[in-house]
């Protein structure tokens, strides 16, 4: 599980991020969804450690990661797989040798094993036929099948995905979306998205946290956020018109009554922390 | 322009600093080691050919011209090629080339890495990439360089022989004669000292520039020839300086 109390990080003159608090747990997809600019990538940045945040901490299983010097930071970073948004393969590197590359600098173990794990991980991205490639020569979702196979090769604990769907048409980002979710729960990650894809938030938002401004403004699930009564969560949500008919229909007294759910309270939280 | 001297100096120290840590694993590092010596100096080797070749050619040819006293024995030439490749032209004419050749490379290659995120990649894996990434480098650099600088030496005076010949104005003989007359050993370490420095010039402050490009394309474009004017400036700064201490 991570843990992140209080987080806070300014650039300059600018607020980025305002005393963020919240929990990624273990086994589920975790999405950190906002408009651009509200500050998701920059937390996730301090989750990983590339940005030191100014006060607050970052618990990884209890350990405070913000308190630790790099070399106390190695073994949780060995723990982390990330994916970036523009995948980050290495382009002089051929596709098996983006995926070797984590196993050839950290596992143990014979070139032979190293190399069916490489091919396990490539296997179960789907991603056939591509070994000798560079990146350069093969598209973007194939992109980010080999990110996710690098970033899952070593077994990762805790897994980070930075706009999994940005520049891919709606079935391969169903397909990316899908693949991240069973990998999630087959390996029981403590998977953390940063999206605004309402897909994605639709399809695998186990824990929903809604940034605006730097604040976190909501928290709940996917069967909660469309029912969510915060002004500036449902501008973000119902931003498009195709989403206007949701939008209509839980206007209506079945769902302003939350007859729907036998009268139970709205799920999730109005936060603003 | 703003010059943040000391901001710059102060970074730069620190990048140096933190290339020296453990190596995550040895194997990974000797093996970008040698891609790294293979792409700086083989991969120059080319254009350390033509440049000395014809350093030494044109050194010949325009000492003869100025040599107009009768008295002063042809084989002079020859000895003024052979202190002028060793002590200057070699070391510092080579490393300005190389300068722009190897430190563009340095600083765009880094640049790149690091706007596509592939720096912030390897971070999160828990790779000191300082020591992956620029470590061999300046070591390759360190090594490559200096043996550049003496091939480039030894062609130029080949040049110069053959630039001689061609156009008669000196024997094979003379000239031999000249190399082998009043030879200092001396030149020699002063040009593997000038060699030493301006490798370490070429190779980190274009590391420097490259592994700190903040935007986009555009910008690794301004770090690469950034790095290429402050390691030509530098150099010639530091020929002066070496020249002073050690002549």
């Amino acid at each position: 599980m991570i843990e992140l109390i209080n987080i806070r990080k300014s650039f300059g003159e600018k607020v980025i991020l305002q005393d963020v608090s919240a929990k990624m747990e273990a086994g589920k997809t975790n999405l950190i969804i906002g408009a651009s600019g509200s500050g998701k990538t920059v937390l996730m940045k301090c989750m990983v450690g590339l940005i030191k945040p100014d006060s607050g901490q970052i618990l990884y299983n209890g350990k405070d990661f913000t308190a630790m010097d790099d070399m106390e930071k190695k073994p949780i970073r060995q723990e982390i797989g990330m994916l970036f948004q523009g995948s980050a393969l290495f382009d002089s590197m051929t596709v098996e040798e983006n995926v070797m590359f984590p196993l050839d600098m950290f596992a143990r173990g014979n070139y032979k094993e190293k190399r069916k794990r490489m091919q396990e991980c490539l296997d179960r991205v789907n991603l056939k036929d591509a070994n000798k490639k560079y990146p350069a020569e093969i598209s973007g979702g194939m992109k980010k099948r080999v990110g996710i196979a690098r970033a899952i090769v070593l077994n990762p604990k805790y897994l980070f995905v930075d706009e999994p769907n940005s520049g891919l048409d709606p079935q391969t980002s169903l397909v990316i979306d899908k693949l991240i979710k069973d990998l999630t729960a087959e390996y029981n990650i403590t998977t953390v998205v940063n999206t605004h894809d309402m897909n994605t938030v639709m399809e695998s938002g186990d824990h929903i946290m809604y940034m605006h401004q730097g604040l976190k403004q909501w928290e709940g699930s996917n069967k909660d956020i469309i029912f969510a009564k915060d002004k500036k969560l449902n501008d973000f949500i119902f931003a498009s018109e195709f989403f206007q008919d949701i939008k209509e229909m839980r206007q209506s007294e079945y769902f302003q009554d939350n007859k729907w759910r036998g009268g139970k309270q709205e799920g999730g939280n109005k936060t603003n922390s | 322009m703003e010059f943040k001297f000391f901001y710059h100096f102060g970074r730069f120290i620190l990048m140096i600093k933190g290339m020296f840590s453990r190596p995550e694993n040895m194997r990974m590092y000797w093996k970008e080691f040698m891609h790294q010596c293979t792409d700086i100096g083989v991969g120059s080797l080319g254009i350390v050919f033509i440049i000395s070749l014809f350093l030494g050619a044109v050194t010949t040819v325009q000492t003869a011209y100025q040599l107009v006293a009768g008295f002063i024995p042809k084989s002079t030439i020859a000895q003024i090629v052979r202190d002028t490749l060793i002590l200057e032209l070699a070391p510092t004419m080579v490393c300005i080339v190389l300068g722009g050749v190897v430190g563009s490379k340095i600083a765009s290659e880094l640049g790149n890495m690091r706007i596509s995120e592939q720096i912030d990649a390897q971070e999160i894996m828990g790779i000191n990439t300082k020591a992956y990434l620029i470590g061999p480098k300046i070591l390759a650099a360190l090594i490559t360089i200096p043996c550049l600088v003496v091939i480039a030496a030894f062609l130029g005076i080949w040049g110069g022989l053959q630039a001689g010949m061609l156009s008669g104005i000196i024997s094979s003989e003379e000239y031999m004669k000249g190399l082998r007359a009043a030879f200092d050993g001396y030149n020699v370490f002063v040009m593997l000292s000038k060699a030493f420095t301006y490798s370490f010039i070429i190779s980190s402050i274009p590391a420097y520039y490259g592994y700190n490009v903040t935007g986009g394309a555009l910008e690794i474009g301004r770090a690469s020839t950034k790095a290429v004017v402050v390691s030509c400036i530098l150099i010639l700064f530091t020929d002066y300086l070496l020249a002073a201490m050690l002549l």
